[in-house]
């Protein structure tokens, strides 16, 4: 569905995104690397359970929730990727153990 | 535009009042402002709350508790009329205390509401830290004690008002937004209300405008002397369940779809609905005291609404004597009085006796009192 409009050779990084690895470039979003991994849809939302992904990929909107390195509700196209980062799509409202 | 009733209002206590009246009459008008009108029931906190409230004042503590006791059946009315479920809950509740000195304070407090309610008992207990971990695990090590009582609660204020408003237009009841009322008149038995540019005629009048109460039920003789105290409220993102939902905490709730509201400032500032910074540093530091595990929430708002205070904090309820048929109904706690109001006080608007527990809850009470001897 989507695909990379600058073609030059760049660093490449390998992230996992729901517990399988994907190579991505450095200084990608982690939004723009699910997008490229085929992988439209990062959430479900906390009331009705819709799907969600991004959208807006400029931090407005809200949409590219998802989990990353064990925290929920984070923005994936306003955070970079890094080497080892854990990406986990979100069902539902975000969790924080009461006992953290 | 002639109506039986008007009423002056269309936030959660005229509404409650015109949907208690519309068993009577459907011939009933709503006159509110429009969106830029200082609205405390969009901007509450949410709470059907008994404990602390009243010291001193045993017939509020009754009217407060006959409200609590009403409001299972009242949500229940409601949800049956429109299919909108206001999300009442009586789970009773626990106010946390972080300090000596508020256990001190909050212990003789306790105990006076139950030796100012005599026959009619007041159930409260103090809880230790072990108890109230036992009831809400999230509960953090600062807090020393709390206090407990079996009456509290929670509603959403939003949904209260939007099923009072869908059961009141399938009732056939007016509601007419945009009306900020500019002059009323009383004549030969008749109201005259302008309000934005047209005039409303009735027969019985009824004012719950809230701080605007005071300006309108003065050109009807009425002294309703309330003034602007501004609350701010912090909500975090939404979260699965963090805190109880067996239990209710006074100022740090849950809402049933996942957000952390906290908020208990009291600030006289007149009529600005500004948040700050320092009172919101507050009280997050004293919701992160209660409960260590949102320091981790990230907060997605903040606002400020104004409360409706009396100089003794209780609710006014006056009857012109220049105008009859002319009524004012106005307090600071909308959502813990909505059943109350709907079920009981519309009842004496209507034309019945007075309730018994709001024969002192007359603006009289204000009158500096002559010189006896």
């Amino acid at each position: 569905m989507f695909r990379r409009l600058l073609t030059e050779a760049a660093a490449t990084v390998t992230i996992s995104v729901d517990g399988a690895p994907v190579a991505v470039r450095r200084g990608d979003s982690v939004a723009a690397a699910l997008l490229l991994a085929g992988r439209a849809v990062g959430r479900t939302t906390p009331v009705t359970g819709a799907a969600r992904g991004p959208y807006c990929m400029m931090g407005v909107c809200f949409d590219c929730l998802v989990e990353i390195d064990g925290v929920g509700n984070r923005q994936a196209c306003m955070i970079e990727v890094e080497q080892g980062m854990q990406v986990l799509s979100q069902r539902g409202a975000r969790r924080i153990d009461p006992l953290s | 535009m002639n109506s039986d009733i008007i009423v002056i209002g269309g936030g959660l206590v005229g509404s409650a009042i015109a949907y208690g009246l519309s068993r009577q009459t459907r011939s009933i008008t709503i006159l509110d402002e429009g969106d830029r009108a200082f609205r405390a029931t969009r901007g509450n906190f949410g709470l059907v709350w008994v404990q602390s409230k009243g010291d001193g004042a045993p017939h509020y503590v009754k009217w407060t508790r006959r409200s609590a006791d009403l409001w299972g059946d009242f949500a229940a009315e409601l949800k049956d009329a429109t299919g909108i479920d206001a999300y009442h809950r009586r789970t009773g509740g626990v106010h946390l205390l972080l300090s000596e000195d508020e256990v001190k304070d909050r212990t003789a407090l306790m105990e006076r509401l139950r030796a100012q309610s005599g026959n009619d008992g007041y159930e409260y207990r103090m809880l230790d830290p072990a108890e109230i971990k036992s009831m809400i695990p999230a509960v953090g090590p600062l807090v020393l004690a709390g206090s407990w009582t079996p009456y509290d609660g929670v509603a959403n204020p939003l949904y209260t008002i939007r099923a009072l408003h869908a059961a009141l237009a399938a009732r056939g009841v007016v509601y007419e937004p945009d009306r900020t009322v500019e002059d009323i008149r009383h004549d030969a038995g008749t109201f005259s209300v302008r309000a934005g540019g047209t005039t409303f005629q009735s027969k019985k009048l009824v004012i719950a405008a809230g701080n605007g109460t005071k300006k309108l039920a003065a050109l009807l003789g009425m002294d309703v002397p309330v003034t602007p105290q501004r609350g701010q409220v912090l909500v975090t993102e939404r979260l699965q369940p963090l805190l109880s939902e067996e239990v209710t905490v006074t100022s740090i709730r849950q809402t049933a779809e996942g957000s952390v509201m906290m908020g208990d400032s009291q600030e006289d500032v007149g009529y600005d609905t500004g948040t700050t910074v320092p009172v919101l540093a507050k009280i997050a530091e004293r919701a992160v005291a209660c409960f260590p595990a949102l320091r981790h929430a990230q907060l997605v708002r903040s606002w400020a609404a104004l409360r409706i205070m009396s100089r003794d904090g209780l609710p006014i309820y006056a009857e012109s004597k220049t105008a009859p048929g002319a009524f004012a109904a106005t307090c600071h706690s909308g959502v813990t009085l909505a059943a109350v109001h709907a079920r009981v006080l519309a009842e004496w608007i209507a034309g019945g006796a007075r309730p018994e527990e709001t024969q002192k809850l007359v603006p009289e009470r204000f009158d500096v009192p002559t010189t006896a001897h």
